[in-house]
């Protein structure tokens, strides 16, 4: 084989190796996501079993703590609409009411199961952004 | 004060307004005395910025709340060395400090190239210039005035948010910073390379050691804030692909990858086109890491639009991109090289490789980043991928990376005969085949990766120690020195060669931290009364009793109340460790707490016990159930007036030694994480090899360096 055409074979082939791995890359994180819904959202229609990422604020008066189970409401960040989630797992610190978080939730009958450690706050550098909080 | 800083920023726009004219009137009308103009506006404006600085410091430190700024961020009660931090914690704060170290390296690496790269120069200065303009720009338009004041003062401040109170946070934003502004050096002189189209390796070599001091801050930075992550959120963890995270990591690969393929254009000439774009990459992803940590995009499209930082910094980000594109497109004939690769078993072909894996692992992070926007872009829906996405692809890439850092500094440039390359090979797959042989002996088991992993961490070390051993050996031979003055004179003639091969053996030993505390790990969350006892991984935890101070600060973080827990960890029934970890409480701003409720209802922090090993650590953070306190606050607060905090005190005090007579359960996370040690072990000798191969090499060496340009300038009469 002459250089040329050797070095146009291994071009192609990098290419479609590159190809490849890019289509698994875009197809495994459309089917591996789950996506981000409002407590309202939520309310309007979820499928049991499948996994949804509850963003919204904790609301307040609603945390109960249960031996090794933390019990909450989420609402929407504008607006009243609030589901059950009843959680295990890692708490982190900037957990409280009235802050706004993220967590991976099933539906289970009326209320929704927090899938373990995946409760996240925002990071407390950000927290500055928003003003007159009183942080 | 605050007009001298207000007038500071100011006069910068003014300076660098000033610094771009004359820096390329100078390289129309070749006028040098223009460009040195131009060059001393980057001085001026260092000077200018650092008294901006200084004010804003100054305020912090003498907690003067007429500045909104420290009224907000800092506190009388906050600890002085964090009210020093505190200025970066806030929005504006953050971005005078990202203007100000890229003046000052800005000035570093104009100082350095005086003299050197005559075309270059003015253009480079140009966009240095325009970045800090945006940035001071930011300051004085879209963001309210660092230097914002009110007549009436407030009594006391928000105080620092305590999360953000731990050492590492002194140093971890302005190492992070220093990262990000040292990446648009090189992408500065690129830019002005391809303008003026002199796209040899002269523009690397100037900036080369820029490069590979970004790359250093920046991984120091990050591994900091992986230490702040593990010591201080009461959650045990290191790393979670959030993005904030992820926007450092990004800009760390691409520069990775660029400091070893411009090895292969400054031997060989090739991969210019490769070359200037990882360099341009590397820059703007600072720029976008900087942009997401300040903006907030991700985490919410409501923060996005509320913040008045997104769309200046996606125009800008749009601008460089475009400007990239564009010119590394437009001078394709002058990146063009004629040398190609001779053969796959090369060292050239395996730093490609390299490369490829690194800008692979890059797009990988990016896409998991951005996914959320970019899923909402295409099926309106946001949705998010988790670690678990991250995982799948960073796990087997990063196998490939640490193999190949062994195989890369053993086989030689341009054409290394198989059988060669085999034998420099042979002695470091043995060891490590037996280094994974006495760990499947020793009972290691239960996870393929992480063995592959050890495994192939040390064929890394006993790579770089055979070639430590070879050196010195020949340098022995060659110049009769003892073992020891042979291997520093080895080092110290070969300062980049050794100092990287020392980087690779404590990426060696962090990936062995990383594999072994994410494989064998063993995490539980317990609630436990006094004398109960949990197990977790090999060790049994006691809780033995309850611990209480108030006002005494065991974390020096400026706690008011701290409450905590002694663990006795035992093995087999022999006590191994006692652990104090307690969660410490700080004062809110919120009246409505009440007057003793409100000395101790800002956010509480976990203060971890620990205790650290080579072998293991052992973690644990407490979260007391305090709910049962709660009447005793409410009376408290009805009895103890506002204005006087130090009956609060006391009534803490009563309050606190009911806590200790009386015991709540509490919640605990308990780890027994492997290995985590060798993480910020492997962390500090990637540091020790970087300084070394940064460190200035001696007179002697730098010549040859030198040779090509004098005789370029020699053949170019004219242009001299």
């Amino acid at each position: 084989m002459d250089p040329a055409r050797k070095r146009k074979v291994r071009l192609v082939s990098a290419l479609s190796a590159a190809l490849l791995l890019a289509t698994a890359l875009v197809y495994t994180s459309f089917s591996a996501a789950s996506p981000a819904r409002s407590p309202s959202q939520l309310l309007a229609g979820a499928q049991p079993g499948r996994s949804y990422q509850l963003t919204g604020t904790v609301v307040a008066g609603s945390v109960r703590r249960r031996g090794d189970v933390l019990d909450f409401r989420v609402r929407d960040r504008a607006g009243t609409a609030s589901v059950p989630v009843h959680y295990s797992g890692t708490v982190p610190d900037p957990f409280r009411e009235g802050r706004e978080v993220i967590v991976t939730v099933r539906r289970q009958g009326s209320g929704f199961i927090g899938e373990r450690d995946s409760l996240v706050t925002k990071c407390p550098s950000k927290f500055s952004v928003k003003p007159g909080k009183g942080y | 004060m605050a007009i001298v800083g207000r007038a500071c920023l100011l006069l910068a726009l003014a300076v660098i307004a000033y610094g771009i004219g004359a820096s390329l009137y100078g390289a129309r009308a070749r006028r040098p005395e223009w460009v040195a103009s131009g060059r001393r506006a980057v001085f001026a404006l260092a000077g200018l910025l650092t008294v901006a600085m200084g004010v804003l410091e100054i305020a912090f430190l003498r907690s003067d709340f007429h500045f909104d700024l420290v009224a907000s961020h800092s506190s009388t009660t906050t600890p002085t060395f964090y009210k020093a931090a505190a200025m970066w914690s806030s929005q504006e704060g953050s971005l005078l400090l990202w203007v100000w170290l890229l003046s000052l390296w800005s000035s570093l690496v104009l100082w350095v190239t005086r003299g050197r790269l005559r075309e270059v120069v003015p253009y480079a200065t140009s966009v240095l210039l325009g970045l800090a303009g945006f940035f001071v720009g930011l300051l004085v338009f879209a963001t309210t005035s660092p230097f914002q004041t009110s007549a009436q003062a407030p009594a006391d401040g928000a105080g620092l948010n305590p999360l953000l109170r731990h050492p590492s946070m002194m140093i971890h934003p302005p190492m992070l910073y220093s990262g990000y502004t040292l990446f648009t050096i090189p992408l500065a002189f690129a830019l002005g390379a391809l303008i003026v189209r002199r796209v040899d390796s002269e523009w690397i070599r100037a900036t080369r050691r820029f490069a590979l001091a970004a790359w250093l801050l920046l991984g120091i930075g990050i591994l900091l804030g992986a230490r702040w992550s593990y010591a201080e959120l009461g959650w045990g963890g290191y790393w979670g692909w959030d993005p904030v995270e992820n926007a450092s990591l990004m800009p760390w690969l691409t520069g990775t990858a660029f400091l070893h393929s411009a090895m292969i254009q400054e031997k060989r000439g090739m991969l210019r086109t490769w070359n200037v774009s990882l360099v341009l990459a590397s820059g703007t992803l600072a720029i976008l890491g900087t942009f997401l940590v300040r903006s907030g995009v991700l985490d919410s499209i409501h923060a996005f639009g509320a913040s008045t930082l997104g769309v200046p910094f996606v125009i800008l980000i749009a601008l460089l991109i475009a400007a990239s594109v564009g010119l590394v497109v437009s001078r394709r004939r002058a990146l063009a090289s004629s040398a190609q690769i001779d053969s796959l078993c090369s060292r050239e072909a395996i730093f490609l490789l390299n490369n490829l894996v690194l800008v692979g692992l890059c797009f990988v992070v990016f896409w998991g980043t951005f996914f959320p926007l970019i899923s909402e872009a295409l099926t309106g829906s946001r949705a998010s991928v988790g670690p678990p996405w991250f995982d799948r692809y960073t796990v087997p890439l990063a196998l490939v990376l640490v193999l190949l850092s062994g195989i890369g500094p053993l086989v030689a440039w341009r054409r290394a005969t198989v059988s060669n390359a085999l034998r420099n090979l042979r002695a470091p797959l043995i060891l490590a085949g037996v280094a994974v042989a006495v760990l499947v002996v020793a009972g290691v088991s239960g996870s393929a990766t992480a063995l592959a992993m050890f495994g192939f961490a040390a064929f890394v070390v006993a790579a770089m120690a055979q070639e430590f051993v070879r050196g010195t050996r020949a340098r022995r031979a060659l110049a009769a020195e003892p073992p020891m003055r042979a291997l520093v004179s080895l080092v110290r003639r070969n300062r980049r060669r050794y100092g990287g091969y020392l980087v690779h053996v404590g990426m060696a030993v962090l990936f062995v931290g990383v594999a072994g505390s994410s494989a064998f790990q063993h995490a539980r969350d317990v609630r436990l009364n006094v004398g109960q006892t949990a197990t977790v991984g090999r060790y049994q935890v006691r809780y033995v009793g309850a611990t209480a101070q108030v006002a005494r600060d065991p974390a020096h973080t400026g706690a008011v109340l701290d409450l905590g827990a002694q663990l006795q960890v035992s093995r087999d029934g022999h006590p191994v460790a006692t652990l104090s970890p307690s969660r410490g409480y700080y004062p809110s701003q919120d009246p409505a707490q009440g007057s003793v409720g409100s000395l101790i209802g800002g956010d509480p922090v976990s203060h971890v016990g620990m205790r650290a090993g080579l072998g293991r650590d052992i973690w644990s953070a407490i979260t007391p159930d305090i709910s049962s306190l709660a009447p005793l606050i409410d009376r408290a607060n009805r009895v103890v007036p506002f204005v006087r905090p130090d009956l609060g005190l006391i009534a803490l005090g009563a309050i606190a030694g009911r806590y200790l007579r009386q015991p709540p359960p509490a919640t605990f996370r308990l780890i027994d994480s492997p290995l985590v040690t060798w993480i910020w072990f492997g962390g500090i000798i990637v540091f020790l090899g970087g300084l070394v191969a940064l460190w200035p090499a001696p007179a002697l060496a730098r010549r040859p360096v030198l040779a090509p340009a004098r005789a370029r300038l020699a053949r170019q009469p004219s242009r001299a």
